[in-house]
């Protein structure tokens, strides 16, 4: 059924530090080596050693440059992946059944088998969370990495998403943002964590938390350096000459 | 938003060939026997081909029987349902009224409002759509429903009647027009929103995520084409409103009437490349593309 099911009690989502982040793309490299491997048609790429490569991915990394008003601009890197919304648009929208929210933890999924690669989901979903594959002709998008966290033949350490286990600055957090008092509500709750496009109404369970406030400087910088005395002598001055008479000079 | 051939082939035709199944099903025109079977058919073809156009779209068409499960929430599925129901009870009707001659006014009346409830279906996919701020309007299945029943008015040779709705579809396009430039120019996201930065400053995107394209690109950020936008919204009002209007109105031999209409479908198309063309999905905000940069 792709009418929505009543909320559920357990929303289990990310919390991405927009402040920790430092863009290097592992959690993108990670999320694509594990949903390949595992559950699901494979992440297929076109052309990827090409001129023009181009590929299925459920996790991306933007960067953004923000400009405050009398401040340093900030660069600010931005992953992005499904936010398993309470009120998802792109499950409603299926004319098969295929996309579902599971009522027992909320976490948003395809079917696959059942999947006829309209495409409607995606135009549905204002975060571009979904991508269809080219080769597989169905719906792609993050499962929270739905075959690691409840995968007991895994290490405990490992059940969690595959991002959340790679992130080498620990910028994502895993866990169940239904219930406030677990680790990543309070965070959301301490850092003013914060919903995408929220005006779109679609209550995505992923939050964000904000860059923190950056110092400001009490006092003016200091004054740059003032430039050496570049006219060596003795045996280097003579050096610096000698090669300036060689041809090739500026190269 | 990527204006996919076979969805702009889909929705003209098949808004053609459903609008003249709806009035053929309210008793019009008068005919029987041969000519009514030759009309008959060309409903059924020209929805048809649209339909046939539209499963191409998929990317697992052998799947497409399970699209008919989940009409209580996806207007696609209801699309699919509708469009099979709608052509059932006109095949049925069709077949009593080219057989034995009796054409049946409550089937034929029940068969018109599902041929319209199928157009008003096709249109809601796109309208439903807070993605898509150009789509997400009244003026959306208005339209729709509108050049269905023009189109389906001049096929069925009620040509005032065609006359006066494509005046109302010319009237109807202008007012789709502007409405939706209203909305990509003061849109409710913004890259700021979309972000959550804003509360720092102005927002730009730096880098994209990868150095080629991608599915959402292609699909959602169609950025070609659109420095002909005023010469094809002329175009399409012209041909596609402005003349086949005059010309019904004047009531036309078969061959004036025939030259309309196809003047009246390929203004039409041209109006439905815009509607997809001229379409910006807030998923671009991510990539930096502003809502309003034509």
């Amino acid at each position: 059924m792709t009418t929505l099911p009543p909320c559920g009690t357990k929303k289990l989502g990310l919390v991405i530090d927009l402040d920790t982040c430092v863009g290097c793309h592992a959690c993108v490299v990670s999320c694509k080596g594990w949903n390949t491997e595992n559950y699901g048609a494979p992440l297929s790429d076109a052309d990827p050693y090409g001129a023009n490569p181009l590929g299925t991915f459920l996790n991306r990394v933007h960067s953004y440059e923000v400009q405050p008003e009398s401040a340093p601009t900030q660069l600010i890197h931005f992953p992005k992946s499904c936010l398993h919304c309470d009120d998802a648009p792109c499950v409603t929208v299926c004319p098969t059944g295929a996309s579902y929210k599971r009522v027992e933890d909320g976490i948003v999924l395809v079917n696959e088998d059942a999947c006829i690669g309209c495409g409607l989901c995606a135009w549905a979903c204002p975060y571009g969370a979904r991508e269809m594959d080219a080769a597989a002709g169905v719906m792609k998008k993050c499962t929270l990495c739905v075959d690691r966290i409840y995968n007991e033949n895994l290490p405990e350490i490992d059940r969690v998403p595959a991002c959340v286990r790679t992130c080498p600055s620990g910028a994502r957090h895993f866990g169940d943002l239904g219930d406030p008092t677990s680790a990543v509500s309070q965070l959301v709750a301490d850092r003013g964590g914060f919903d995408l496009m929220p005006e779109l109404g679609t209550k995505p369970v992923n939050k964000y938390l904000p860059p923190r406030l950056k110092d400001t400087l009490a006092k003016a910088p200091p004054k740059a350096m003032p430039t050496v005395n570049v006219d060596a002598g003795g045996f280097l001055g003579w050096l610096d000459r000698a090669l300036d008479s060689l041809p090739g000079k500026g190269e | 938003m990527h204006p996919a051939p076979s969805l702009i082939i889909f929705t003209t035709l098949s808004g053609l060939g459903f609008g003249l199944l709806f009035w053929l099903g309210l008793g019009y025109p008068d005919v029987s026997g041969w000519v009514a079977a030759t009309f008959l058919g060309l409903g059924f073809v020209l929805a048809g081909i649209g339909l046939g156009a539209a499963a191409l779209h998929l990317g697992n068409p052998q799947r497409a029987w399970r699209a008919f499960s989940q009409w209580r929430s996806s207007w696609l599925s209801r699309e699919a349902v509708m469009s099979v129901a709608a052509l059932s009870v006109m095949a049925l009707y069709g077949a009593i009224w080219v057989f034995a001659g009796e054409r049946l006014p409550i089937l034929g009346a029940i068969g018109a409002a599902l041929c319209a409830a199928t157009v008003f279906a096709t249109a809601m996919i796109y309208a439903q759509l807070k993605t898509v701020p150009r789509w997400n309007s009244w003026t959306t299945p208005a339209l729709f429903l509108t050049i269905a029943a023009a189109g389906g008015a001049a096929l069925a040779s009620l040509v005032f009647l065609a006359a006066f709705l494509m005046l109302l579809g010319g009237i109807l396009q202008g007012v789709a027009w502007v409405t939706g430039d209203n909305r990509a120019e003061k849109p409710h996201s913004t890259i700021e929103s979309a972000t959550g930065l804003g509360a720092i400053g102005k927002v730009r995107a730096f880098a994209a995520p990868h150095t080629g394209e991608n599915y959402l690109l292609r699909e959602m950020v169609h950025q070609i084409g659109r420095k002909h936008i005023k010469r094809l919204r002329v175009i399409s009002m012209l041909l596609g409103y402005t003349l086949p209007a005059i010309v019904m109105a004047t009531d036309p031999g078969h061959t004036e009437a025939a030259v309309a209409l196809a003047s009246h479908v390929v203004g039409v198309l041209a109006g439905r490349w815009l509607f997809f063309a001229q379409a910006e999905h807030v998923m671009g905000l991510y990539y930096g593309k502003g809502q309003s940069d034509q």
